[in-house]
Order: C-alpha cells, then sequence, then structure tokens
C-alpha cells in the first residue's frame, strides 16, 4: 500500500505540455510567474487568467488536481486578504470600531489573492506534467552555469534523484520500524505533543542507522558500476530543445511582451 | 592467463582511534591463491565471516590487498590509474537489491553504469535493450524498480551490470535477501549468462544448492581458501564440509549416510535424480 505513493503530483497524460522540454516548462512557468507581478489591471489579469485556462486545456490534467495545490495555501490566503483589506488606509467603506474597510484595501487584497492563486496554480501545471526525474534533469542543465562559481550542480542534481528513489523504501522502512516498536509495546498515539514526540525515538534512532547503511551500500555500489561524478559522463536520455520547444519560447515571448507593453501604457 | 588472478592475497581490516592511529587489525583474507578462467563458473562458499564477501570485493577494486597481488584480466587493481578499467571487466552485483539500484525508473538503472562509462547515447540504448532482453527483463522496463519483487530486482541489477560488458561477474551472495522463487530465478538468469555469453561467474554464497553447477567450488573458513575443486569433490567430503560450519545439500547427506550404512552408492552425489539412479542400479 505505502509502495504505491507517488512522489510529486505527477499526473500521466498524453498532451503537448507532457512532451514538452522540462526546462522549457521550467521557464515558461518562470516568465508566467513573473506576468502576474507585471499585470495589475483588470484587463491585465484577464490576460493572464485567459493564458492559465489556455494552458489547463492543452495540459489535459483534471482540473480539480489543480486546485489541489490551493489546500495548502488556504490560510496564508485568508489571512494575506483579511490583512489587505483591513489595514489599507484610503477612502472608508464601512467600519466597525476600529476596523474599517477601504476601497484600495479590498483592491490590494484582490490583486493579492489573484496573484498567489495563479503562482500555486502556475507551479502546480509544471508538476503535474513533469516527472521528478525530469525536473532534476532540466534544473540540473538550467544550472549548469553556476559550475563555473564552483557549484556543485550535478552532484545536487544526483542527490535529488537518489533522495526521489529511496522516499518510498525509508517511508516503507519506517513502517516496518513502527510496527516492529508496536509489538515490543511502544506508543505511538497517546499523550502530549512533548510525550509523543519522545516517543518517535525508538523510531527514529533505527531508521536513521539503517538509512546510513543504505547509503554506505548504495555508495559502494555505484562505485562498483564506474561512478566518479559528473565528468566524462554521458547521458541515456540527453535533454534537446524540439521545435515545440522553440514554439513554446516564442509564445512564452509573446505573453511576455504584452505584460511589459500593458505595464509601460499603464493598463 | 586467467581472468582473475590472485597471488598470496592478504588483508586486514584496520580500526582507527579518534586521532587516526591504527589500534586494531583483522585478519579478513589470508594468503589466498586463485586463478579463475575466462569462462568459468567459480563459487565461493564459506559461512559469516569467512572472509568470502572481503575477497569479491577485491576483484572489483573496492578494496586494494594489504599483501600479495590481485590481477583482473591482468591489469593489478593496486594501481589507480587503471581503476575505473578494472570496475569495467569486473562487474559485482549485491547482496540487498534496495540498495544498489540508483535509478528511478528499470531502464535508467541499467543505463547508470554505460553513462558512467562515458559512452555515447545510441549506443546505451543498445546495450541497455540488450542487457534487459538477456534478463528477461524487457516487459517491466518502464516501471519503478520499487514496484519489483525481490528477484526481479536483482535481475535488473544484473542487467545493469552486464550494460557495462564486462569480462566477469562478481555476485556476493545475491540471493541471501531472497524468497525460494527469486533465487531460482536469480540463479537461472546468472546460469544463462554464463553458457550463452560466456560471461566469467563467481558467484559468492553459503547455499549449497547454489554451487552444484559451478565448473570448481572454493571453499572459505577464517580468511583461507580450505578446499577446492568441483562440486563432485567437494561434497564427498561431507565431514570436513561440517567441520568449516557448512551444511551439504539433502540428496547428498543422505547418500552420505546411506553409504555409511553399507548401501552402495558413489561419492558426491548432487542431484536427486543422480541418487535415484545409483540406487536402482546398485539393486
Amino acid at each position: 500500500m505505502i509502495r504505491d505513493i507517488t512522489i510529486g503530483q505527477y499526473y500521466p497524460a498524453k498532451s503537448v505540455l507532457h512532451r514538452l522540454d522540462p526546462r522549457t516548462k521550467f521557464l515558461g512557468t518562470l516568465g508566467f510567474l513573473i506576468s502576474v507581478f507585471l499585470f495589475h489591471t483588470f484587463l491585465g489579469y484577464a490576460v493572464a487568467t485567459a493564458f492559465l485556462v489556455a494552458m489547463i486545456a492543452i495540459s489535459k490534467v483534471p482540473v480539480k488536481f489543480m486546485f489541489k495545490g490551493l489546500k495548502a495555501i488556504v490560510m496564508i490566503l485568508l489571512i494575506t486578504v483579511v490583512f489587505n483589506i483591513i489595514l489599507t488606509p484610503g477612502e472608508v467603506l464601512w467600519r466597525f470600531g476600529i476596523i474599517k474597510v477601504t476601497r484600495e484595501g479590498l483592491v490590494l487584497a484582490g490583486r493579492m489573492a489573484i496573484r498567489l492563486v495563479y503562482l500555486v496554480i502556475g507551479s502546480s501545471i509544471m508538476t503535474l506534467t513533469t516527472t521528478p526525474n525530469q525536473l532534476t534533469d532540466g534544473l540540473e542543465r538550467l544550472l549548469r552555469p553556476l559550475n563555473k562559481i564552483r557549484v556543485p550542480v550535478h552532484e545536487i542534481a544526483m542527490m535529488m534523484s537518489i533522495a526521489l528513489r529511496f522516499i518510498p523504501i525509508l517511508l516503507e522502512e519506517t513502517d516496518k520500524i513502527m510496527k516492529a516498536q508496536i509489538a515490543r509495546g511502544a506508543d505511538f498515539e497517546n499523550g502530549n505533543l512533548i510525550q509523543k514526540a519522545k516517543n518517535m525515538v525508538p523510531l527514529l534512532v533505527p531508521l536513521f542507522i539503517s538509512a546510513f547503511r543504505r547509503a554506505n551500500d548504495l555508495a559502494m555500489a555505484m562505485e562498483a558500476r564506474c561512478y566518479h561524478g559528473g565528468d566524462h559522463r554521458t547521458q541515456m536520455k540527453p535533454l534537446h530543445y524540439e521545435k515545440r520547444d522553440y514554439i513554446a519560447f516564442v509564445i512564452l515571448a509573446a505573453y511576455l511582451a504584452v505584460g511589459v507593453v500593458f505595464r509601460a501604457v499603464g493598463l | 592467463m586467467g581472468i582473475i588472478k590472485a597471488l598470496k592475497l592478504g588483508f586486514d581490516y584496520q580500526r582507527y582511534d579518534d586521532d587516526g592511529n591504527v589500534v586494531d587489525m583483522q585478519r579478513a583474507v589470508n594468503d589466498v591463491n586463485l586463478d579463475i578462467e575466462a569462462g568459468e563458473f567459480v563459487a565461493v562458499l564459506g559461512h559469516n565471516g569467512s572472509g568470502k564477501s572481503t575477497l569479491a570485493k577485491h576483484m572489483n577494486a573496492l578494496l586494494i590487498p594489504t599483501e600479495g597481488t590481485m590481477l583482473v584480466d591482468g591489469i593489478d587493481t593496486a594501481r589507480e590509474t587503471k581503476l575505473w578499467k578494472v570496475r569495467q571487466k569486473a562487474g559485482m552485483v549485491f547482496q540487498n537489491p534496495d540498495n544498489q539500484i540508483i535509478g528511478t525508473v528499470v531502464e535508467e538503472d541499467v543505463g547508470f553504469g554505460p553513462e558512467n562509462m562515458g559512452i555515447p547515447t545510441d549506443d546505451i540504448w543498445k546495450r541497455v535493450d540488450d542487457s534487459l532482453e538477456k534478463v528477461g527483463m524487457t516487459a517491466y522496463r518502464y516501471q519503478s524498480p520499487n514496484k519489483l519483487s525481490g528477484g526481479q530486482k536483482q535481475r535488473v541489477a544484473i542487467a545493469g551490470v552486464m550494460a557495462m560488458r564486462p569480462r566477469c561477474i562478481i555476485l556476493d551472495e545475491p540471493t541471501a535477501m531472497l524468497d525460494p522463487n527469486g533465487r531460482k530465478e536469480v540463479l537461472e538468469a546468472v546460469r544463462e549468462l554464463n553458457r550463452k555469453e560466456k560471461v566469467t561467474v563467481i558467484l559468492i554464497t553459503h547455499y549449497m544448492e547454489e554451487v552444484i553447477h559451478a565448473d570448481r567450488v572454493y571453499v572459505m573458513d577464517s580468511g583461507n581458501v580450505v578446499m577446492q575443486g568441483n562440486p563432485k569433490e567437494i561434497f564427498s567430503q561431507v565431514d570436513t564440509l561440517k567441520a568449516y560450519g557448512l551444511d551439504v545439500p539433502q540428496v547428498t547427506l543422505l547418500a552420505y549416510e546411506l553409504k555409511k550404512s553399507g548401501v552402495d552408492v558413489p561419492d558426491g552425489i548432487l542431484t536427486t535424480e543422480e541418487l535415484v539412479s545409483a540406487l536402482c542400479q546398485s539393486n
């Protein structure tokens, strides 16, 4: 059961977005996030919305998956909106004691809410259409220039993908250790927060030990298979920009141009 | 000249204190001489702590001998400049299937070795297709290794080694963590590679049943090679094996006991069929 959990939130489907190069999607998402801050008028948000809706339609991912990500930020969203509404000075519309709602506050709150929601949905489109592995590959390639300032890009990417592979294994192990400790009378359910934290010790210690042992084994297995870092290494699945990626970049550039123009003329 | 050759090989595990001084030395392998020919299927037997895994790690240059030399295809493993060449020639499969699979997809894991060797992309794909085919895992190539059984994972690990086109593969207790079915599956894959691809196989194990098909068997005890010969020769010495803490296969034991009580059966019987025909003839 615990084996079936998928890391990340990849939704398998056959769409143009799924087939795009991860680098394109990454830069595209970045472009969209910038655009959300470029636009600041009703018309501008209409353009962003149109773009977002079009992307969701192209991705062939059911809309409800897009909104799943929003659950995590509901609290932040509420707090942002409420504080913006009551704390922004300006033309008072409604007053209750020291609390006053201003027109400017409402506008600002609306703008903030739209930005936050679009940020989350925008990045969800990327994570839903890209496997974690592709994301790591894409990041490795995009960050490669950082190698020049001695950032170990390949190593970081390798660590990320190994972590992704071992998350389900370690989860399963946690499950096993937990059951073994429960069978020996450990209690993970009752008590207050401090007691609960204390009760985690017999779970965490064996888990850490086993994780280190696995790391040791894995390092040896990697060395046995000639792993010696990123130098002189070839790739089984190298990233290539295809025609569709160039088209995507053109669309993105056009979209960003609209954002810049809107900003410049104050729309 | 053999593909793997050990000359007076000795190895000490050293324990260090906080300042990096050696406080304790433990002899793990002592004065071992091996000469393994290309294409052979060799088994190394021994109970826990007999030094068989330590010996295996020398064949892949994961450990460098403290005494003597280890030659892999004529290359001294102590020469640091040839390290990657040695590891490419002698592939290694480990005990725990989970802890040696690096890729999140089966085919990517098989491609890991060739990627490290700097093989061009097209060639990697050819090797991956080829290796998966050889161990019969082509149907699972797009799956996550987490969803495979132990035996299947071990076959993927073997494919990962085969993709490096090694001259020999060393399997360090590859079946110790598997159920009987998985064990059979892995051994069959290994024997097939040995027969069809002429890969030299060195199987490290403590399961007697796994060595009966080997061309040659080495028995290790407390760091020394104490017996060597073909399976028949080894298994005819039931008492000596028992003294080294090893169990002989049940059929062999039965034949041995029968012989002791006066039934006329030959020494070193390895399979049920052999015993049946021997018994039928003796009547």
